[in-house]
C-alpha cells in the first residue's frame, strides 16, 4: 500500500479593521471587559431597524480579493443566513450566499522540499459577512445564567474559502501564517488568534490506494476552531492519522451510504480532534436575498482605484530584497515574514546607512533579540530607524567598529530605559564618552604600538620565532588602550614593526 | 379629569385645514384641540377599541410646548398642534411598540421611528398607539392579541387591516391624522371600510427605518385622514430620504399639500375589465362605476387596460410576504427582548416555546408558510418563481401607465365584513386584498378615497393607482373626485 494522499481546504474567518462596524456605526474594536457597550437598535436586532452597509469595509474586502487573485464579481448582493442561536440576535446573519464578491484566485506558497519551489492555493471564493456575538457561559460548574455579549455583533467578517489542494500538515501552517502575512500586510485586518479576529476551520481526509490499485477517499472531516498556527498544523496531522486508521478498521469510504460529512472539534491541550454534536445537523439555512439591502455594483474604476492602492505583497518584497538589498533569500524571508512595519524599518535603516547587509544584520540579530525580550513590536521599539540608520552609517563609514556601535546601541536602549529622549546627537556624545572613535591618527596608535611591544617582549619574540597567534595577545593591548582602534590596522601595523 | 366644553367637543370634526388656520391665529391652542380629541377616546373608544396606549401625559406636554413656542413668536413645524394616532407598529422612544403582539407587550424601544422622529419635527402631537393586526398580518384588526377593533359605522363590522385602528381613529374623530402601514393593502382596505382617505406611497418614499418589519420589500408607511388635502399634508412631512434606509429614495418632495388642489389636465384613467368580475358585490361595482362617471363628467377619458398577469398577484404575495416575514420575525426569540416562556428544557426549547406561547395563529400561519418557501428544494419553485412574477406584474403596470395617468379600481371587494366572518377562513381573508396587493408588488403609490356607501350604510373606496414617485399625480386625481363629492363629510354616529 503507498503512503496516503492528504487532502485539505482550509476555511478562514478574518476580522476586517474598520472605524464601524459592517452595518452600523457602531465601534469595532474588540472590547470584552464592557460587554453589550458598543451596540445600537440595528446590531443589536431590535425591532424596525434597518441595516446599512459599511463602504470602507466592502473596500477593504474587494482589496483582499484582488490581491488573493480572485475574479471580482461586478453583480454582488447580500443573503440572510437563518439558523436560531443567543449570538446572532436577527435569527439570521448577513452574508453572501451564491454570489460572492470575489472567486477562484490563489496564494503561492513555499512547497515542503528544500528546493524554493512555490505551490499554488486555489482560493473558491472569499464572501463578506456580519460575525456574531459571543456567548459566555457560566464556568463555575454552578450552573449560572448564560450571557451574551453583543460588542462583537456585525464585525465586519471575510470568509475566505481554499480548494482542498493542501497536501501536508505543514503547508496548512504555511498557507495560514502567508495568508496572515498578506492580510496584515494589506493592513484589512490584525490577525490576532488569541483575540479571535482570525479563526480557522480546516476539511481533511485522505485518498488512499488499495492493495488493488483502487484510490478510496475517507469521509471528510471539518475540524473546527482552530486557533493558532501550531493548532492547525497538529489537528491536521493528528486527524490524517486518525482517518487512516479508522478507515483501516472499518473500510468506510467517502460516498458510502450513511456516510456524511463529521463535524469535530480540536482539544489542544491533549492533541487530539473529537467528535462534536453538530449544533444545526443537516442544516437549511434557507437563504434568500436580504431585502433590506440594495445589491452592490462594482465597476472597473473602482477597482483600478483599489488595485492602485495595493501595497507591494510579502513575496514581491523578499525578492525586492535580495535584488536591491543584496540579501539571502533566508534574511529576505526573516525580514519580510516580521511583517510589513518591521519590513519598512529594515528598509528606512538601510536607506540611511547605505548597506543593506549591514542592516539586516542589525535588524535580525539585535533589533529582533531586543524586541523578544522586551515583548515588544517594532512600532514600539525605542530607537527609531533613523537613529539606527545613523548608527550603522558611522559603523559602514568605519569612523565605528561594529563592537563599538553595539556599545552604542547598547547605551541608546539604557538612556531611553531611563525615560530619556534620544535623538542623533546622543550617538555623537556616546561615542566621545566612551572613547570609542576609531583612531584614525596613526600617530598616536603608533606609540602605543611601540609601547606594547617594548612592555610584552616574550610575545614579540614567539611572533618573530614563528608563532603567529601570539600577535593576539600584543593586539589585545593595544586595542584595551585605545577603545576606538579598528583592529585589523592594529595587527598590520604591529606585523610591520616586527618584521623590520 | 377636565370636563371638555361643549365647543371643545366640536373640535374634533373641524377639517384639518382651519384647525391649522384656527391654531396660526392663537383662537385655538394646540392644548385644547389635543384634550378635545383625550376626551372623545376617553368617551367613546371602549366601544371600539381603536387605541392600545394612550400617552395622555406625552401628548399635553408636547401640545404645552408648541404653544408655549408660538406665543413668543418661536418657529413652530408645519403640523403644528395637530393630533396624530400612531399604528402601533412604529417604534416610540420611551412609549411600549406591541404591534399587537403578547411577544412585544411590554417592549419599550429605545428609540423613535424615523416617521415619528418627522412627526415630532413637525410638532404633531401624538396622542398614542392604535390597534392592528398582530405584526401586520391580516385584513381585519382581529388578529390583535389584546382586542379586535370595531367599525365605526357598524360596531359588528370590522374597520379592515391590518392597520383598523388607525382608519377607525380618524373616522371616529378620535385623531384628525393616523400613520399606517401597508403590505398587501393594509392602509388602502380599512381607508375604504372606515370611510376615510389612505395612502400607500410608492417603496422607498417614506423611510422604513423603525417600522417594525412584516415583508420589508412590500412595507411602506403611509397617512391616513378625513380628506385628500390633510392626507398630502401629512405625506409631505413623513416623506423624504433617509440614509439610515438602503431602500429609502432619494427623490425631492413636492409641497403636495399645495399642488392637491390642481386638476390633472387632460386626465386618462384606466380601468382593468378583470377588476370588475366575478366576486365584486354589486354595490362597490356601482360605487366604482360612479366615481369613472365622476371623472368622465369633468372631461377625463376612460382608458381599458390590460394587467394580464394579475391573476397571479395573490398567489405571489402569499409567497413573498410570508417568506420575508418568516426571516423578520426571527429575532423573536426570548433572548434580548420581548417575551420568554417560563418554563423549558434546553435552548431550543427555551425558542419553541416562547414562540408557541406569544404568537397568534394568524403569525404562526404565515411563518410556517415562508419557511417552507424558502426551504432547500423548494426555494426556486416558490420565492424565485414569485419574484418573476412580481418583476412581470410590475411590468403590466409600466406598459399600462404609459397609456393612462392613473388606474382606476375598487379597493376590496365588498364592504366591511362582520367581526368574525373570515377569522376562520384564511384564504377567504387573503383574497380580500385582491386589488389592493398588485401595488406592493410593483411597488406603486396608491390611494382609497369614499366614494359611496353600501345598502347597509357602510362606507365605499375607490382605489387610484400612479407611476412610482407620482403621489403628487394621484393626490391631485383624488382631489378632483373629492371636489365634486361629499363622501367624505359625512360621519359615523358614535
Ligand atoms: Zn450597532
Amino acid at each position: 500500500m503507498n503512503s496516503p494522499t492528504l487532502i485539505v481546504g482550509l476555511e478562514v474567518h478574518v476580522q476586517l479593521l474598520t472605524e464601524s462596524k459592517l452595518f452600523c456605526g457602531c465601534a469595532n474594536r474588540f472590547n470584552p471587559d464592557e460587554p453589550n457597550t458598543q451596540t445600537c437598535p440595528v446590531c443589536l436586532g431590535l425591532p424596525g431597524s434597518l441595516p446599512v452597509m459599511n463602504e470602507r469595509a466592502f473596500r477593504l474586502a474587494l482589496k483582499t480579493g484582488l490581491a488573493l487573485n480572485c475574479d471580482i464579481s461586478p453583480f454582488t448582493k447580500w443573503d440572510r443566513k437563518q439558523y436560531y442561536y443567543p449570538d446572532l440576535p436577527k435569527g439570521y446573519q448577513i452574508s453572501q450566499y451564491d454570489l460572492p464578491f470575489s472567486h477562484d484566485g490563489w496564494l503561492e506558497i513555499d512547497g515542503d522540499g528544500d528546493d524554493g519551489g512555490r505551490r499554488r492555493i486555489g482560493i473558491i471564493r472569499a464572501h463578506l459577512e456580519e460575525d456574531a456575538g459571543k456567548n459566555l457561559h457560566d464556568e463555575s460548574g454552578r450552573g449560572g445564567d448564560s450571557r451574551v455579549d453583543l460588542n462583537r455583533a456585525g464585525t465586519p467578517l471575510l470568509e475566505i474559502v481554499s480548494q482542498p489542494d493542501i497536501r501536508s500538515p505543514q503547508e496548512a501552517k504555511r498557507y495560514l501564517e502567508d495568508l496572515k502575512l498578506l492580510l496584515t500586510y494589506l493592513g484589512v485586518s490584525d490577525c490576532n488568534m488569541q483575540e479571535g479576529s482570525l479563526r480557522c476551520d480546516a476539511n481533511v481526509n485522505l485518498h488512499v490506494t488499495t492493495d488493488d490499485g483502487k484510490v478510496a477517499a475517507t469521509p471528510i472531516v471539518e475540524v473546527k476552531n482552530l486557533n493558532s498556527f501550531r493548532g492547525v498544523e497538529q489537528a491536521v496531522e493528528h486527524e490524517a492519522r486518525r482517518q487512516l486508521d479508522e478507515f483501516h478498521r472499518t473500510g468506510r469510504k467517502l460516498g458510502d451510504p450513511g456516510v456524511e460529512k463529521e463535524t469535530r472539534g480540536w482539544n489542544a491541550d491533549r492533541g487530539v480532534t473529537f467528535a462534536q454534536r453538530g449544533k444545526e445537523e443537516a442544516s437549511d439555512y434557507r437563504y434568500f436575498p436580504d431585502p433590506d439591502l440594495a445589491p452592490v455594483t462594482v465597476d472597473e474604476e473602482l477597482l483600478e482605484t483599489i488595485q492602485d492602492e495595493l501595497p507591494e505583497f510579502p513575496a514581491e518584497r523578499r525578492a525586492r530584497f535580495g535584488t536591491a538589498w543584496g540579501l539571502s533569500n533566508y534574511d529576505a524571508a526573516v525580514i519580510v515574514d516580521q511583517g510589513a512595519v518591521f519590513a519598512d524599518y529594515f528598509e528606512r535603516v538601510a536607506k540611511t546607512c547605505g548597506d543593506g547587509k549591514q542592516a539586516a544584520n542589525w535588524v535580525t540579530q539585535d533589533v529582533l533579540r531586543e524586541l523578544n525580550e522586551r515583548q515588544l513590536g517594532i512600532a514600539d521599539f525605542p530607537i527609531a530607524a533613523d537613529l539606527l540608520g545613523r548608527l550603522l552609517a558611522k559603523v559602514v563609514a568605519g569612523e565605528l567598529t561594529v563592537k563599538s556601535g553595539r556599545e552604542v546601541f547598547a547605551e541608546l536602549l539604557a538612556r531611553t530605559d531611563r525615560g530619556e529622549d534620544i535623538g542623533g546627537g546622543d550617538i555623537d556624545a556616546i561615542v566621545a564618552e566612551k572613547g570609542l572613535a576609531v583612531v584614525a591618527d596613526t600617530g598616536a596608535l603608533e606609540v602605543v604600538v611601540e609601547r606594547v611591544i617594548a612592555n610584552n617582549p616574550n610575545a614579540a619574540e614567539a611572533f618573530r620565532g614563528g608563532k603567529p597567534q601570539a600577535i593576539g595577545k600584543l593586539i589585545g593591548e593595544v586595542m584595551r588602550e585605545v577603545k576606538g582602534a579598528d583592529a585589523k590596522v592594529v595587527r598590520q601595523m604591529i606585523v610591520e614593526r616586527l618584521s623590520r | 379629569m377636565p370636563r371638555t366644553t361643549p365647543a371643545a367637543s366640536d373640535l374634533p370634526d373641524v377639517p384639518v385645514v382651519e384647525l391649522l388656520v384656527r391654531l396660526a391665529s392663537g383662537s385655538l391652542t394646540a392644548v385644547e384641540l389635543a384634550e378635545a380629541h383625550l376626551e372623545r377616546i376617553a368617551q367613546l373608544d371602549d366601544s371600539l377599541g381603536a387605541f392600545l396606549l394612550v400617552d395622555r401625559d406625552g401628548a399635553l406636554r408636547a401640545a404645552q410646548d408648541i404653544d408655549r413656542r408660538r406665543r413668543n413668536g418661536r418657529p413652530v413645524g408645519m403640523l403644528a398642534g395637530l393630533p396624530v394616532a400612531l399604528k402601533d407598529v412604529v417604534c416610540t422612544r420611551g412609549l411600549p411598540t406591541t404591534c399587537a403582539s403578547r411577544m412585544l407587550e411590554r417592549f419599550v424601544p429605545p428609540y423613535d421611528a424615523y416617521v415619528v422622529e418627522r412627526l415630532r419635527a413637525a410638532d404633531a402631537v401624538v396622542l398614542g398607539k392604535v390597534n392592528m393586526d398582530e405584526f401586520a398580518m391580516g385584513s381585519s384588526t382581529e388578529n390583535s392579541a389584546f382586542r379586535p377593533t370595531r367599525n365605526p359605522w357598524n360596531r359588528e363590522h370590522s374597520p379592515g387591516g391590518s392597520s383598523g385602528g388607525s382608519a377607525a381613529a380618524v373616522a371616529a374623530r378620535f385623531a384628525p391624522l393616523a400613520i399606517g402601514s401597508d403590505t398587501g393593502g393594509s392602509i388602502r382596505q380599512p381607508a375604504a371600510f372606515c370611510g376615510v382617505v389612505g395612502l400607500k406611497p410608492t417603496y422607498g418614499r417614506v423611510s422604513r427605518y423603525g417600522l417594525v418589519a412584516f415583508a420589508s420589500s412590500l412595507d411602506q408607511i403611509g397617512p391616513l385622514a378625513r380628506d385628500v388635502k390633510s392626507t398630502a399634508l401629512l405625506l409631505e412631512s413623513i416623506a423624504g430620504h433617509d440614509p439610515r434606509d438602503s431602500t429609502s429614495l432619494d427623490a425631492d418632495v413636492p409641497p403636495y399639500s399645495r399642488n392637491c388642489e390642481e386638476p390633472v389636465r387632460g386626465l386618462r384613467i384606466g380601468f382593468a375589465r378583470a377588476h370588475f368580475g366575478d366576486g365584486l358585490d354589486g354595490d362597490v361595482e356601482s360605487a366604482v362605476r360612479r366615481a369613472l362617471d365622476v371623472y368622465r363628467s369633468q372631461g377625463a377619458q376612460l382608458v381599458e387596460i390590460e394587467l394580464p398577469h394579475a391573476k397571479y398577484a395573490v398567489a405571489a404575495y402569499y409567497l413573498i410576504a410570508p417568506s420575508e416575514a418568516s426571516s423578520n420575525l426571527a429575532r423573536f426569540d426570548g433572548v434580548h427582548y420581548g417575551h420568554r416562556a417560563e418554563r423549558f428544557e434546553n435552548l431550543v426549547d427555551m425558542f419553541a416555546a416562547t414562540r408557541g406561547e406569544a404568537l397568534g395563529d394568524e403569525v404562526k400561519r404565515r411563518i410556517m408558510l415562508g419557511t417552507y418557501a424558502l426551504s432547500a428544494g423548494y426555494y426556486d419553485a416558490y420565492y424565485l418563481k414569485a419574484l418573476k412574477v412580481r418583476r412581470l406584474i410590475r411590468q403590466d403596470f409600466d406598459r399600462a401607465l404609459e397609456r393612462v395617468d392613473a388606474i382606476a379600481s375598487p379597493v376590496a371587494p365588498r364592504p366591511a365584513f362582520r367581526l368574525g366572518e373570515l377569522v376562520n377562513d384564511p384564504l377567504a381573508m387573503y383574497l380580500e386584498d385582491l386589488y389592493t396587493l398588485s401595488a406592493n408588488l410593483a411597488g406603486l403609490p396608491g390611494i382609497s378615497i369614499p366614494a359611496g356607501f353600501s345598502s347597509a350604510g357602510l362606507p365605499i373606496g375607490l382605489q387610484l393607482l400612479a407611476p412610482p414617485l407620482e403621489e403628487e399625480r394621484l393626490l391631485r386625481v383624488a382631489r378632483m373626485h373629492e371636489r365634486e363629492t361629499d363622501w367624505h363629510e359625512r360621519r359615523p354616529e358614535l
